[in-house]
C-alpha cells in the first residue's frame, strides 16, 4: 500500500471510534476483486417512498417542542434495491472460503469475538448445520464485509424499518407474528432455524423480515434507546440519543421498540446465535 | 506499516472490545477492590465494607439465611437471565423471561452499606436483549443504564446498598411492560444493619399477572397479548408465577405456634394486590417494604405493583391458612392463591371449630317468614273444625298472649275476655295480618309493644281467630277465609 492510501485508512480509523464501522477499512483491504452478478443472491427493488422513523422528532422546530401532538415528519427514503432473504450459512461459506481473513481463526477478537461462527464445524466446514439456514454468529464488522465483498452495503436502519414496515400492509398480522416470535422459546438455536426463504413474501417481495433472525443494519447505535429507555432525553435528541419511550412514535408498538432494543445491546464485534443480516445495493436497473 | 495499521486498530478496540466470560469464571469471587468511600458514606458515616463474598441466591419460596456479619462487606452476584418455557397453568404453557431460570427470580440478600458488585449473565440460547433495573439502587435507571446486555453476553456494574428495606428488581428493557408481563422481576432484601427479630420461618412470595392470546385455562403454548397487557384486563394473577406454585407439594409449611415471616413483593407489570391470609392476622406488617414504622394487627396490606412488605405472624392454631389477593376474582377465577399448612395441636380456647350443629326454627319475638308453605289441607268443613284446627295454629301465638289468653302485664295485652277484640272480629285478621304497633288499651290496661305480622295463608288465620273468638269467655262467632282475604293487610307471601 502506498503512502496516501495508509493515511485515508488512519483517518478512517480515527474517525470510525464515534461510528462502529471501523472495520470498513480492514474489510476493505481484506476484501477481492467486487464479484460477478451472479454470485450476489436474489433481491428486490424497493421503490422510493416516505417513512416515519420509531423515534422521530414530534416536530421539526426544537424550540417548539410543547406540541406533542404534531405529526412527526416522515423521512423520505430513495429507492434501493435489498436481499430478498437473509443470508445463508452456504452463502457465508462461499465467503470466507474466498476470502481466508474472515475465517473464524483468522478474524480478531476486536472485529468478531469468541463465538463467531462458532456453530460450524470448522473454518469452512458447516458440519451438521443446514446451509439453507441464515448464518448467524457473525459480527457487524463480518457482516459488513460480506456485503462490500458484494458491492453492496448493510442496509441502515431506516432502510431496514422501511422495507419491514411493507407500507403498512396487513400490518396487524406482520405484528402479531412479530410478538409470537418473541414468544418463542429458543432452545439450541442453530439447529433449530428454518431455512430462509420459505415464508411467504411480504408485498415489496422480501422474506424473513421478521420471525427467522434479528438482521444487522449500517447504523445499528445511531438511533440507541440508551440502555435506560425509561429517561426520556430532550426532543432535540431524539435522533441520537433516542429519547427512550417517551420520544417514539406508538408507545403501544412493542414489536418494533424490542428491535430498537436489541440494536442498543448489541456492540460492533458482537455474536449471537438469533443476529443475521442481508445486504443493501443501489438500484439494479 | 502492519504495526502502524494495527496500534490504532487496537486503540479502536479499547472502545468496543468487551470482555469474554466462560462459564468457570461465574463463580470466582471477585478480586478485592480498595474500599471506596464516598460522598454519602461521609455524610452519613457509613461503614467501609470488609472482604468479599458471592451472593447466595435462592428460588421462591426460600429465602438466604439471615445475615450475621456486623460489618458491611463486598458481594458479587451473579444473575443469570434465560428464556425457557414452562407450565403456567394446568395444561398451559408459556414462555417465561426469567432472572435464575424461575419466576419470579432469585432472591438477593445483601446488609445496608454492602458494595455489591453486580453480574448479569445473559444465557447464549435467548433471544431478546435485557437488562436490570433494582429498586435497590440509587443510580440512573436503578443499573438499566449499565446493564443491557445481548443474548451471550454479560454486564457487570457495582452500587452500594445506601438504603436498607425490601426492593423489587425487574427488567427495563423497552418495552418493559412486556418483559415484566414474561416474568422479570424479583426481590432484594437489604437488611437493616441489625438484621430483623428471628422467625422460625421466612418465605418469599411474589405476585403478578400475565396476560395471554387465549383465555384463562386455554391449553397449550399461550403467546403473550399485548393488547389485554394495555388495557390490564389480566388472564392470571398468580403467587410465584403459576396457578397452584404455593398449593399441594409447594404449599409453605409452619408448625402451629411457630412464627413466619413472609417477604411478599408485586412484580405486575400492573395490577397492585390486597393480600391477605385467610385465618390469619398480620401480627406486624412493615407496609411497603419500609423499616422504621411497623404496623400491628393487619388484616389486608395493599401491595402496589413495583413494591413490596414483610409481614410477620405467628400460627397459633393447625390448619390450612389460604394466601389470597382478596380482590377476589382473582383469587377464584385467575389463580391468585396459595396455602401455607400448619400442623400441631389444636387450641380450642383460640379456635373451637364447630362445636354444634343444630336444627333452627325460628320463634317469637321477631318478624318471621315461614320459608315453608302452610301444608296443604282441605279447609276446615265447619266451625267446630276450625276451633280445633285453630287451637293448632295458635301455637304461633302462645309465647306471647300465653296458653291461657292471659297475655303479660304490661308487655303483651290478653286475648280473654279482649274488649278490643270483641268489638270488632276485623281488628285481629287485620293485627295478625299486618303486626301492630303503639299505644292500644285493651280492657282498660294501656300496651305500647310491637306485635309482628305473620305469614298465615288465609284458611290459618280464619281458624286460630275463630279459636281465640271462642276460648276464654270470649264472644263468639266465626271467621272465615273469605273475611281474611277480604281484610288482611299484607298478602301471603
Amino acid at each position: 500500500m502506498d503512502i496516501n492510501n495508509h493515511r485515508a485508512l488512519l483517518l478512517t480509523l480515527l474517525a470510525g471510534c464515534m461510528v462502529r464501522g471501523a472495520g470498513v477499512a480492514y474489510a476493505n483491504k481484506a476484501a477481492p476483486s467486487v464479484p460477478t452478478p451472479s454470485v450476489r443472491p436474489a433481491h428486490v427493488n424497493l421503490p422510493a417512498g416516505k417513512h416515519v422513523p420509531f423515534f422521530a422528532q414530534r416536530n421539526a422546530n426544537p424550540t417548539v417542542s410543547n406540541q406533542p401532538n404534531a405529526r412527526p415528519s416522515p423521512v423520505s427514503v430513495p429507492a434501493f434495491s435489498l436481499d430478498t432473504t437473509p443470508v445463508s450459512n452456504a452463502d457465508f461459506l462461499r465467503f470466507v472460503t474466498q476470502t481466508p481473513a474472515w475465517r473464524r481463526s483468522a478474524t480478531p477478537r476486536i472485529f468478531a469475538e469468541s463465538t463467531y461462527l462458532s456453530h460450524w464445524d470448522s473454518d469452512v466446514a458447516l458440519g451438521a448445520i443446514d446451509g439453507t439456514t441464515p448464518v448467524s454468529h457473525v459480527s457487524w464488522f463480518a457482516a459488513d464485509a460480506y456485503c462490500r465483498a458484494q458491492g453492496g452495503r448493510l442496509p441502515t436502519t431506516l432502510q431496514w424499518e422501511y422495507a419491514a414496515y411493507d407500507a403498512g400492509r396487513n400490518r396487524a398480522a406482520l405484528q402479531k407474528r412479530i410478538l409470537e416470535w418473541y414468544g418463542q422459546p429458543n432452545t439450541d438455536a442453530d439447529r433449530k432455524l428454518q431455512a430462509v426463504g420459505l415464508r411467504p413474501s411480504n408485498g415489496y417481495g422480501l422474506q424473513d423480515m421478521v420471525g427467522l433472525v434479528w438482521e444487522w443494519t449500517e447504523d445499528f447505535g445511531s438511533t440507541m434507546l440508551g440502555s435506560e429507555p425509561r429517561s426520556s432525553g430532550t426532543k432535540e435528541e431524539a435522533q441520537f440519543c433516542g429519547a427512550g419511550s417517551l420520544g417514539a412514535l406508538d408507545p403501544g408498538d412493542y414489536a418494533t421498540f424490542m428491535r430498537y432494543s436489541f440494536r442498543t445491546s448489541l456492540h460492533g464485534n458482537f455474536t449471537t446465535a438469533n443476529l443475521g443480516f442481508r445486504c443493501a445495493h443501489k438500484v439494479t436497473p | 506499516m502492519k504495526l502502524l495499521l494495527t496500534l490504532p486498530a487496537l486503540w479502536l478496540a479499547a472502545c468496543t472490545i468487551r470482555p469474554e466470560i466462560t462459564p468457570s469464571d461465574n463463580n470466582a469471587p471477585a478480586t478485592a477492590l480498595p474500599a471506596s468511600v464516598t460522598r454519602t458514606d461521609l455524610a452519613n458515616k457509613a461503614e467501609v465494607a470488609v472482604g468479599t463474598e458471592n451472593a447466595p441466591l435462592t428460588d421462591a419460596p426460600f429465602v438466604p439465611p439471615p445475615i450475621t456479619r456486623k460489618t458491611a462487606t463486598k458481594v458479587v452476584v451473579h444473575l443469570e437471565v434465560k428464556e425457557v418455557q414452562g407450565r403456567l397453568a394446568d395444561g398451559v404453557e408459556y414462555t417465561f423471561w426469567t432472572f435464575g431460570g424461575k419466576v419470579p427470580g432469585k432472591f438477593i440478600r445483601v446488609r445496608e452499606g454492602d458494595d455489591v458488585e453486580f453480574h448479569l449473565d445473559s444465557h447464549p440460547n435467548n433471544k431478546m436483549p435485557h437488562n436490570i433495573d433494582l429498586h435497590a439502587v440509587t443510580g440512573q435507571g436503578g443499573g438499566a443504564g449499565a446493564s443491557m446486555t445481548a443474548p451471550g453476553h454479560s454486564s457487570t456494574f457495582s452500587f452500594k446498598a445506601i438504603n436498607a428495606g425490601l426492593y423489587v428488581y425487574h427488567c427495563a428493557t423497552a418495552p418493559v411492560a412486556m418483559h415484566v408481563a414474561n416474568g422479570m422481576y424479583g426481590l432484594i432484601l437489604v437488611e437493616p444493619k441489625d438484621g430483623y427479630p428471628k422467625v422460625d420461618h421466612e418465605y418469599y412470595v411474589m405476585q403478578s399477572d400475565f396476560y395471554t392470546t387465549g383465555h384463562y385455562g386455554q391449553p397449550g403454548l399461550q403467546p403473550f397479548n399485548m393488547e389485554k397487557a394495555i388495557s390490564e384486563n389480566a388472564d392470571y394473577v398468580v403467587f410465584n408465577g403459576s396457578v397452584g406454585a404455593l398449593t399441594g407439594p409447594g404449599a409453605l409449611t409452619a408448625k402451629a405456634g411457630e412464627t413466619v415471616r413472609l417477604f411478599f413483593g408485586v412484580g405486575g407489570p400492573n395490577l397492585t394486590s390486597s393480600f391477605h391470609l385467610i385465618g390469619e392476622i398480620f401480627d406486624h406488617v412493615q407496609a411497603e417494604g419500609n423499616t422504621n414504622t411497623t404496623m400491628e394487627n393487619v388484616q389486608t396490606t395493599m401491595v402496589p405493583a413495583g413494591g413490596a412488605a414483610i409481614v410477620d405472624f405467628r400460627v397459633n392454631v393447625p390448619g390450612t391458612y389460604i394466601l389470597v389477593d382478596h380482590s377476589l376474582t382473582r383469587a377464584f377465577n385467575k389463580g391468585a392463591l396459595g396455602m401455607l399448612k400448619v400442623t400441631g395441636t389444636e387450641d380450642k380456647v383460640v379456635y373451637s371449630g364447630k362445636t354444634d350443629d343444630a336444627v333452627y326454627s325460628p320463634e317469637g319475638g321477631s318478624v318471621r317468614n315461614n320459608p315453608e308453605p302452610a301444608p296443604l289441607q282441605t279447609p276446615a268443613a265447619n266451625k267446630a273444625e276450625r276451633i280445633a284446627r285453630g287451637a293448632t295454629v295458635y301455637g304461633n301465638c302462645v309465647a306471647c298472649h300465653q296458653a291461657t289468653g292471659l297475655g303479660i302485664p304490661n308487655a303483651f295485652p290478653p286475648l280473654a275476655k279482649s274488649d278490643y277484640l270483641n268489638a270488632d272480629k276485623i281488628r285481629g285478621i287485620k293485627a295478625i295480618t299486618g303486626g301492630m304497633q303503639g299505644k292500644l288499651v285493651v280492657n282498660g290496661t294501656e300496651f305500647n309493644g310491637v306485635m309482628p305480622a305473620l305469614s298465615l295463608s288465609d284458611e290459618e288465620v280464619a281458624n286460630v281467630l275463630t279459636y281465640v273468638l271462642n276460648s276464654w269467655g270470649n264472644s263468639g262467632g266465626e271467621v272465615t277465609p273469605a273475611d281474611v282475604k277480604a281484610n288482611r293487610i299484607v298478602p301471603v307471601h
